[in-house]
């Protein structure tokens, strides 16, 4: 469960998140989809205070916090009910992949080395690398990188998972083997936040659908009210740029 | 022509009988050296008001001074406000005043090093819930290492060199030792050739250790 209310940002005298109240519920996917620019990606590194708001509360599983006083013991503690997963991917440059995966069980959890490189193994077997296991991750490719990243977002058993553009810098062919692991999470009752681009997978997999527009949610619902049956003009503006980019690169 | 190789052959060993203080003299300070630029570096990296600006003033003062007048000032000119540090030895303050000296020039290689790494990795390290502390002694800093490598190296490889100043404070290491053996003999030529091509030598030895631990450092990072 994840609850914000009035959660504010701004960037110097740039406001960047007006007033965000969201719910999600345990084991939901939500799709954030929005123009460049609209805060979605913010919104996102705030629940992790990666990015630090001005105002608001933030709430995850029994875990709450005011974003006006806290202490470095109360964001680590909100950290620890959350993962996320990188559109740069983000791996430890200096370890394998199986070592990425089990870094946070090792150094946060405690765990013996034994059971967390069995966690590990799994984990990769699950997003189809246990053959990469030893390798690091200059030497994988993009999609291979960031499905390692979604195992060690895995590892750490997180109350939810946030996916911050997983795909935006993928190469094309590669986009579909995370979408693939992103798809099979979904059905598992795995709470999701997923700030995309890309509106069929948004429809597909997500439970519900917000849309945001200079710092606002302007809407949000269903996938079939938000990307369907938007009655929203702005909704129906973007929606509309966006099929006319997928038409461009069809051709 | 008045050169005698002879006599180079013979004055080698004596005068290499003097590479362990200045390996010593060379290798302690940088030790205490990396320890202290790094704490200098994290301090001057963080943000807590007023103590950056300590440190930034640590290495600016340390830099801006030449190594001979602060060897000097902390072998001579202490003992004079705390009589206390009449005992100190020469070496030992050598190598204070190496290691302030160097320590100054890390701090920067340091920051630059640290700066150099991706910030994503912190925040990846953030996001599954380890501690700063943790992500920068188990993944920053040994990336970071890497890209301070050759920088450090150049360091050491002027401190090597730099130690022959500690004749200054009488002790007797490879360039005095050349100095005596010179004065003695008359052969001024041939003996500071041979200190000068011993300081070559480890430094060149050095070189070739350091490009090992590249190779090592930077295995993570090869396709």
């Amino acid at each position: 469960m994840i609850n914000v209310r009035n959660l504010t940002k701004h960037f110097d005298k740039k406001q960047v998140l007006n007033d965000i109240n969201l719910d999600i519920k345990t084991g939901e996917v939500v799709a954030i989809i929005g123009p460049s620019g609209s805060g979605k990606s913010t919104l996102l590194r705030c629940l992790n205070l990666l990015e630090k708001p001005n105002s608001g509360t933030i709430e995850i599983n029994d875990v709450k916090l005011d974003t006006q006083k806290y202490k470095a013991r109360d964001a680590y503690q909100l950290r620890q009910q959350t993962a996320m997963v990188f559109q740069h991917y983000n791996l430890f440059k200096n370890k394998t992949a199986l070592k990425n995966v089990i870094e946070a069980l090792l150094v946060s959890k405690k765990m013996k080395k034994e059971e967390a490189i069995q966690i590990g193994e799994d984990l990769l077997k699950r997003v189809g690398l246990e053959k990469q296991a030893k390798q690091y991750p200059a030497t994988l490719s993009g999609g291979q990188q960031q499905r390692v990243s979604i195992a060690r977002a895995l590892a750490v058993k997180p109350h939810a998972i946030l996916f911050d553009e997983p795909t935006s810098a993928l190469d094309p062919e590669l986009v579909n083997e995370v979408l693939q692991v992103i798809r099979e999470l979904a059905k598992e009752d795995t709470t999701m936040v997923i700030v995309t681009h890309e509106m069929q997978f948004a429809k597909e997999v997500a439970d519900h659908v917000i849309f945001m527009a200079d710092g606002h949610i302007i809407e949000q619902g269903t996938p079939e009210q938000v990307i369907d049956h938007s009655l929203n003009p702005r909704t129906q503006r973007f929606l509309r740029q966006m099929g006319d980019e997928s038409d461009v690169a069809a051709r | 022509m008045n050169f005698d190789l002879q006599y180079m052959l013979e004055i080698s060993l004596q005068i290499a009988k003097y590479i362990p203080i200045t390996l010593v003299l060379a290798i302690v300070s940088m030790v205490l050296a990396i320890i202290i630029g790094l704490v200098v570096a994290l301090i001057r990296n963080s943000n807590i008001f007023g103590i950056t600006h300590v440190a930034a003033l640590y290495i600016s003062l340390f830099r801006g001074m030449p190594t001979l007048v602060q060897l000097f000032i902390i072998y001579y000119g202490l003992p004079q406000l705390f009589p206390s540090l009449t005992t100190m030895d020469a070496i030992m303050a050598a190598i204070i005043g190496f290691s302030l000296k160097e320590s100054s020039y890390l701090a920067e290689i340091f920051r630059a090093g640290l700066n150099s790494v991706d910030k994503g990795q912190m925040e990846a390290g953030l996001a599954t819930g380890m501690k700063r502390v943790q992500i920068y002694s188990r993944i920053i800093l040994p990336q970071a290492a890497l890209n301070a490598l050759p920088a450090t190296g150049n360091t050491f490889i002027s401190l090597i060199k730099e130690t022959s100043l500690a004749f200054t404070l009488g002790i007797t290491e490879l360039f005095a030792e050349g100095k005596m053996i010179a004065s003695a003999n008359m052969r001024f030529f041939e003996t500071y050739l041979v200190v000068g091509l011993i300081y070559w030598l480890l430094v060149i030895l050095y070189s070739w250790i350091q490009k090992y631990l590249e190779i090592w450092l930077s295995k993570p990072l090869r396709r």
